[in-house]
């Protein structure tokens, strides 16, 4: 597979603020790739460098298999970028914006263009400050998904989108990636990764942390269990694996690394079950693990 | 709670913030009002002197125009009739500015939802700028009557207070149009042009009358600064004009503030087009800044219009004063004292056509800063095609106007078309480097531009201005590029300042394109 965007030892600083402290990223052509991490951990600067609007200090990266700076022009004939916090021109329509970037990249189809408008519930006549928060994302996401191109960056896209919207973002996503297209996907609602990223990117501080699929994040992470034993539990706290056991006479709750799953449910049936409880690791756990991991170097 | 709860709140963290502009606003126009009486001293220091001035300011309406009507010959009279005019327009330009910055512009940000979300009364936002305007206005009266007391109490104090007046009048006049208005840049243009047309108007009552008595001079607020006579038995009752039109002004702006809803203005944006015509960056540019031109060339052509009918009685200025007329000359003309008048009011477009092409080309500033040109540039657009939209914009509309200002003169005056378009044009070499120089800001410091780019313009205004006035030294003079070019219509034609005026331009503007190119996006 090819690569849409590769990133490596990216370094960006502001001043005395390190905001990219050797940053990799590698998105394939045709995922839709989550990119994750808490606020000003360095997310909207590496979208920024690689849509040229930031030169990088050191480091490489590509996009589309071209110089993000030098060939700025000809990148982002083949990308759509929605940002997370749009503003308009106060006395420009939502439509008249929608096509204006839409004519900057050649046209867009007309058809798929009212399809969106309809599906997203836009009035496209209203003027810039007219619109609430989420009506400004939605005008982006129209101009973004209506026009033809290869990646789309989308940076915190759904912002002030309403549940439902959230669900017509969803569905817009999966066809773009049904398409062949990819997508750059800054989030930080997760269960809207987990939906529908292939494979994520979580960075920290500046730094890549993670990246691979769910699955294999999953397995590196930890479900936690809640059971009423029988009896009281036998030799949990020695099993490998096992962390933040807690004991309430019959009742036990604990967190086991998922590959050492088996050895505890093992030890669980032989005290005798009453009821289980079993929580597959959530991304938000993985993302918190990583936060709290933050929190705690500091 | 009380609908002004939070207003000691507010205006302490207000005037923190205006804690540097507006001192420097306040202290540039103190100075140059302090600085006038012994300068005044030192251009009519006899008594023949000032007869002189009095019998050529009766004879020449252009002179009452531009500067006002003299009430007494002493150097206080001289101080309050030579910068009064200015003095009032800086003063009321900084009350509205005050009031749209911590009215409109907060609103418009959404910063002042954040705020009225808070323990704020209904009323303590629009309370708190007003009173920022009068901490403002109220310095500026204390420093002009302190500086002024040794010309005579009375007459200081009314000065002083009159232009504080001023201020005040033009504060609660941008409270009002801050309410009508959704955007801060429409509320500072419209009161701009109040102010201007307040302007005009005393200058048309000047030049009809040599006593300030015109109608038309006592509906300008101008006017009433002049008829209040200051060290020239000051009618103290002129105030109570100001008063009322504070009181009333700030009255109205209370009321429409209290009906409307925070955020919305009275005239809410009008539904737009479902479709859009607009594919480039220049055209998007040309439909963001259309507005702007028009005001301004409209503006540009009336006063054209109204110069150039003022052209036919500047021939009346013969007067036996040497130095009187050396300034004259020095502030346009050499020969002939039509021709010196028609530069003299030609230069002054001129300076301020600078002020449009600053603001024309921070508009990239403003793009860029609000997040607006971002989507853009992440687009096929380049930088230097999407500055380009707003460069044309403003180096040919700075164009536009010059001729426009021309075509108002053949209107007004009627004589000497060409040689005035001429005039006209010869000032845009130096229009254009002001130009240059806040393109080449905007490419290297971003942050610095909006501040450092109106330095210089209002800098280049006061020296082309005031400075011959002030007997500057030539060395400050020439620092204008304004100092630089042939005084037309009149004087012979020189391409030599002119040409190299014009490199200087490009250099600056090129410069400024090669550093935004390569610098980061802020934002």
């Amino acid at each position: 597979m090819t690569k849409a965007i590769t990133v490596a030892g990216l370094h960006k600083s502001f001043g005395r603020t390190r905001a990219l402290d050797g940053l990799d990223l590698a998105v394939e052509a045709g995922e839709v790739h989550g990119f994750l991490g808490p606020n000003g951990s360095g997310k909207s600067t590496t979208i920024r460098v690689l849509l040229g609007l930031l030169r990088a200090d050191s480091g490489a990266a590509q996009i589309l298999g071209r110089d993000p700076w030098t060939d700025a022009v000809e990148v982002h004939r083949r990308i759509a970028y929605v940002p997370g916090d749009v503003t308009l021109w106060r006395n420009l329509s939502g439509g008249e914006v929608i096509d204006l970037y839409g004519r900057l990249r050649g046209g867009l189809d007309k058809a798929r263009r009212a399809d969106l408008i309809d599906r997203f519930e836009l009035d496209p006549t209203k003027k810039g400050r007219a619109y609430s928060k989420g009506n400004r994302q939605k005008v982006a996401l129209v101009a973004a998904f209506a026009s033809d191109v290869d990646l789309l960056i989308l940076d915190e896209p759904t912002s002030g989108l309403d549940p439902l919207m959230e669900e017509v973002f969803q569905r817009c996503v999966e066809e773009e990636r049904d398409r062949g297209r990819t997508v750059l996907l800054s989030s930080h609602i997760l269960s809207e990764v987990e939906e529908l990223c292939d494979r994520v990117s979580i960075i920290r501080a500046g730094r890549t942390v993670e990246s691979g699929s769910l699955a294999d994040l999953r397995h590196l992470t930890r479900t936690s269990v809640t059971a009423e034993l029988a009896g009281p539990p036998n030799g949990l706290a020695h099993l490998p694996g096992v962390h933040d056991l807690d004991v309430q006479g019959h009742r036990i709750r604990l967190q086991v690394d998922t590959d050492q799953l088996t050895a505890v449910l093992r030890s669980l049936s032989e005290t005798g079950v009453r009821s289980l409880t079993s929580t597959p690791p959530t991304l938000e756990e993985l993302f918190l693990r990583h936060y709290q991991d933050e929190a705690a170097v500091r | 709670m009380s609908t002004l709860t939070g207003t000691g709140t507010l205006l302490r963290f207000a005037l923190r913030r205006d804690r540097v502009t507006t001192p420097v606003w306040i202290a540039v126009n103190a100075l140059t009002v302090l600085s006038m009486p012994s300068t005044l001293q030192s251009l009519y220091g006899t008594e023949a002197e000032r007869t002189d001035l009095v019998r050529q300011l009766q004879t020449n309406a252009s002179f009452r125009a531009l500067i006002g009507p003299l009430h007494d010959t002493s150097l206080g009279g001289l101080t309050a009739w030579r910068v009064g005019v200015y003095a009032g327009l800086l003063a009321a330009v900084t009350g509205l500015l005050v009031v749209v910055r911590h009215t409109r512009d907060e609103e418009e940000t959404g910063r002042a939802e954040l705020l009225a979300s808070g323990a704020v009364g209904r009323r303590a936002s629009l309370t708190a700028a007003l009173l920022t305007a009068a901490v403002a206005n109220g310095a500026l009266a204390l420093l002009i009557t302190a500086g002024l007391a040794q010309q005579g109490a009375a007459g200081a104090l009314s000065f002083g207070l009159g232009l504080g007046a001023l201020g005040m009048v033009f504060a609660t006049m941008a409270a009002i149009v801050a309410q009508l208005t959704e955007s801060a840049r429409l509320a500072r243009g419209v009161t701009s042009a109040v102010l201007g047309a307040a302007f005009v108007l005393r200058a048309a009552g000047d030049s009809v009358k040599t006593d300030g008595s015109s109608p038309w001079t006592w509906l300008s607020p101008l006017g009433w600064l002049e008829n209040l006579r200051p060290f020239a038995a000051e009618r103290w009752w002129v105030l109570l004009l100001f008063a009322a039109a504070v009181l009333v002004q700030a009255g109205v702006a209370y009321v429409l503030a209290g009906r409307r809803d925070l955020g919305m203005s009275f005239f809410p944006a009008r539904p737009g087009p479902a479709t859009g015509r607009l594919g480039s960056a220049a055209a998007l540019a040309w439909r963001l800044q259309r507005g702007g031109v028009l005001g301004w060339s409209l503006g540009f052509f009336l006063a054209g219009v109204i110069y150039g009918g003022l052209t036919e009685g500047a021939a009346g200025m013969v007067g036996d004063n040497k130095n009187a007329r050396e300034i004259f000359e020095r502030m346009g003309g050499q020969s002939g004292l039509t021709d010196a008048f028609l530069a003299a009011m030609v230069g002054m477009l001129g300076l301020i056509a600078a002020l449009y092409v600053v603001a024309s080309v921070l508009r990239l500033n403003g793009e860029e800063t609000s997040g607006r040109a971002e989507p853009l540039l992440a687009g096929p657009v380049s930088r230097l095609r999407w500055a380009a939209g707003h460069l044309t914009i403003a180096f040919a509309g700075a164009a536009l106007i010059m001729l426009l200002a021309g075509a108002g003169f053949a209107v007004g005056y009627g004589k000497q078309v060409g040689p005035i378009l001429g005039a006209c044009l010869v000032q845009l070499p130096a229009v254009w480097v002001i130009g240059g120089l806040a393109l080449l800001l905007y490419g290297l410091a971003p942050r610095l531009c909006a501040p450092a780019s109106w330095g210089v313009a209002v800098a280049v205004l006061l020296i082309g201005w005031v400075g011959p006035a002030l007997n500057a030294p030539r060395l400050v003079l020439d620092l204008s590029p304004f100092g630089h070019l042939p005084k037309l219509p009149g004087g012979g034609m020189e391409w030599e300042p002119v040409m190299i005026l014009l490199g200087l331009a490009a250099v600056l503007a090129g410069a400024g394109l090669a550093g935004l190119r390569r610098r980061d996006l802020t934002g």
